[in-house]
């Protein structure tokens, strides 16, 4: 077959006319493009919704920009900072809120044409509460919360003769209980003594106080809570109870599987990452509970923002209203994804009274929405991350080298209060 | 017009990035509010960061591991590459190649594969030592007792060395071998002539020799090893272990940066850091430069 070249002015034409076509399908496109940034699993979340956005909004396509969890909240402060590459729909981590509403590169989502504030009757108090600033302005709407919950392995509890309320009664009954557990099957009570410190320093916080700051700039680490949270630790490490392991190492996956730990305190999201990945062969072995002395705690929970400076607000708006405030969105991304839903609507849902079989067939959505209602919110302060790593400096010293925990928590205040004071 | 590709990536990528932190080494900045948010603060990131005792800690750390994976490094390399160069003839090359592999393998991927080797209850390591402390005869010497490596914060440091000196061993042998290729044969045949042993050889022929790639080689070291980052940052999880016994200062400099949110001191300390690795690259350079007449 002879293949006849057209002519160069003709291809050179249709080369032009392709590239017009090319630019304006570009341009079309660039003017309907609703970026969202957003992390694991929540980009997944975003991504299923695709479809019911379409039949919305055919011509607006939803482009789920996804990275790391880490990197996502790097990407988004380097973005912040220059004011360029920003999403039209941000979703930032509970750990990241307070920061990025310090900087104000947030819309206020409480004025209008918002008025998110109507709509507060629909999410979980806590939640709602934790999107607020001090000054009180809405920056972030909740989507999925993480109710703190006590994961026990029932196997090992009957083995030696424990039962739940022993573990839940008070923290003394936990680590009495943990003696016995070690005794009967050699298995340690928690993977590391600091989970116990984590949560008793988040317990019995009173109103205007922080976690380790409160709305006065005062440091709180040397008040009775962190005495107490220290001395816990400590007693479950000179029992020998803790594993002295971080989480998502591998010898925490290694010991839910080979069931060398109990117990584990967590957000409710937990069972769902044992059932998926971490510790899949012990299907049935699980309980949830309550914390140990009536403590309610939360464990993250993720945050729909819009940044000032994005082109398509109104847009990203009705993304953010679908995500958060449609029932079936909310109840299918908690289906799919565990993400428990910040929506109260939903909480009436039967899916909620269905028994999970990863817990031995316990309805634990029940005690995990019990759980959700109690959680009060805790300030949160921008040096959190900082006072943080200081705390959790000093418990190694505490717990590795003995030192004296009046001393550990004196040097933490002073470190903590250098940075305070800059 | 011709390096302007060069030139553009270099202010781009060089310049401006060391213009623009020491501008903010003056700075204090809330980097989410944007950049206008810049405060002028005069010396105080530099007050702040010598009066820290997480900097001080952070140094020592780093002169620590620097010292503990540096010198065992050349140490055991200059015999190494000897070794080599004088025994192996045809299995050279893929010899020098499999010591050479660790250092251009990714760091990351190093570092995880001796997170898993390190694991106290089921890694290798300690796996081969409970084994070895079974022999009999060895049991004195090991207790066969599981090693916590990355969780106590006397182990830390040395677990971390022992990647970083198994990553650049290979790296320096090669260094040496190239050096001691320069070596003219004559000197060796007339030492041989005259009776020298092959030790003798060693060390009053070769070893002085080597004295420039030796410089060469320490000053890389010191270098490298003071702005150690990726392996310990990935064994200890990001955070520098137990008690930071093993967080670098360039550690603690990024975590001040992305994870303190203090990008002024985090400059300031990127400043001190260069400091201090330019008085000790200084002194290498005092204690091994050849002087004028010495040769």
């Amino acid at each position: 077959m002879l293949k006849v070249r057209p002519p160069f002015r003709t291809s050179l034409r249709f080369l032009m006319a392709g590239l017009a076509g090319l630019t304006l399908v570009a341009s079309a496109s660039a003017q309907q493009t609703l970026t969202v940034a957003a992390y694991p699993a929540v980009d997944e979340i975003a991504k299923s919704a695709i479809p019911m956005w379409k039949k919305k909004h055919p011509d607006v396509e939803i482009k789920v920009i996804s990275r790391a969890f880490a990197d996502h909240h790097t990407a988004m402060t380097t973005a912040l900072s220059t004011s360029s590459n920003l999403p039209d729909v941000m979703v930032v981590e509970y750990g990241f809120v307070a920061r990025f509403a310090e900087g104000g590169g947030l819309e206020d989502l409480g004025a209008a044409p918002y008025n998110i504030k109507s709509q507060q009757a629909h999410f979980v108090p806590y939640a709602f509460r934790q999107g607020t600033t001090n000054a009180g302005t809405v920056v972030a709407v909740p989507a999925d919360i993480g109710p703190g919950t006590l994961l026990y392995r029932d196997d090992l509890l009957k083995k030696a003769g424990v039962k739940e309320s022993d573990l839940t009664q008070s923290w003394d009954s936990f680590v009495a209980s943990g003696v016995k557990i070690k005794a009967a099957t050699g298995a340690y009570l928690v993977a590391h003594a600091r989970d116990v410190k984590d949560i008793v320093i988040r317990s019995d916080i009173k109103p205007g106080e922080g976690l380790y700051i409160d709305n006065k700039g005062k440091v709180l680490v040397d008040t009775p809570r962190f005495v107490r949270a220290f001395e816990l630790a400590k007693k479950v490490r000179e029992q020998k109870l803790d594993g002295k392991i971080g989480a998502w190492s591998n010898e925490w996956s290694e010991g839910f599987k080979r069931g060398t730990i109990a117990t584990q305190l967590s957000g409710a999201w937990l069972a769902g990452h044992l059932n998926n990945w971490l510790a899949p062969n012990t299907k049935g072995l699980w309980r949830a509970a309550q914390l140990p002395e009536k403590a309610y705690g939360s464990w993250g929970g993720s945050f729909y923002t819009i940044p000032k400076v994005s082109k398509n607000k109104a847009l990203a708006w009705e993304f953010i209203q679908m995500m958060t405030l449609n029932p079936e969105m909310q109840l299918s991304a908690f289906k799919s994804q565990d993400a428990f839903p910040a929506l109260v609507d939903v909480h009436k849902d039967a899916f909620f009274d269905q028994p999970i079989e990863f817990l031995g067939g316990q309805k634990a959505r029940l005690l995990w929405r019990d759980a959700a209602n109690k959680i009060t919110a805790v300030d949160v302060h921008k040096l959190d991350p900082i006072a943080e790593e200081i705390i959790n400096t000093e418990m190694d010293k505490v717990l590795d080298q003995g030192k004296d925990i009046k001393t550990a928590l004196a040097d933490a205040k002073a470190l903590l209060e250098r940075r305070v004071a800059r | 017009m011709l390096v302007s590709p060069f030139l553009i990536l270099f202010l781009v990528f060089g310049v401006f990035p060391l213009v623009f932190s020491f501008y903010l080494a003056f700075q204090t900045w809330e980097p989410t509010a944007g950049l206008s948010s810049m405060k002028f603060v005069g010396l105080g990131n530099f007050a702040f960061a010598i009066t820290d005792e997480w900097f001080w800690k952070s140094l020592k750390n780093t002169a620590w591991l620097a010292f503990a994976s540096g010198v065992p490094q050349h140490v055991i390399a200059i015999p190494l590459a000897y070794f080599i160069h004088t025994s192996f003839k045809r299995t050279r090359n893929s010899v020098i190649g499999a010591y050479f592999l660790p250092y251009i393998t990714s760091t990351v991927a190093i570092a995880m594969m001796f997170g898993t080797l390190f694991s106290t209850d089921f890694g290798l390591i300690n796996i081969s030592l409970r084994a070895l402390s079974q022999l009999p005869g060895l049991g004195w010497l090991i207790s066969g007792e599981p090693i916590d490596w990355l969780n106590r914060a006397e182990n830390v440091k040395p677990a971390v060395a022992i990647v970083v000196f198994w990553r650049y061993i290979g790296f320096n042998t090669v260094l040496y071998l190239a050096a001691l290729q320069t070596i003219p044969k004559d000197i060796y045949e007339a030492a041989t002539m005259d009776g020298a042993r092959r030790l003798q050889q060693f060390f009053y022929i070769t070893l002085p020799s080597l004295k420039p790639m030796i410089y060469f080689g320490v000053t890389l070291s010191v270098v490298g090893g003071l702005q150690l980052f990726e392996e310990p940052f990935i064994l200890t999880g990001g955070r520098g272990g137990t008690d930071q016994a093993g967080m670098t200062t360039a550690m603690y400099m990024y975590r001040t940066a992305f994870e303190f949110n203090d990008f002024g001191a985090a400059s300031a300390l990127s400043w001190l850091l260069f400091v201090v690795v330019a008085v000790l690259t200084w002194l290498t350079n005092r204690a091994f430069k050849p002087r004028d007449g010495s040769q």
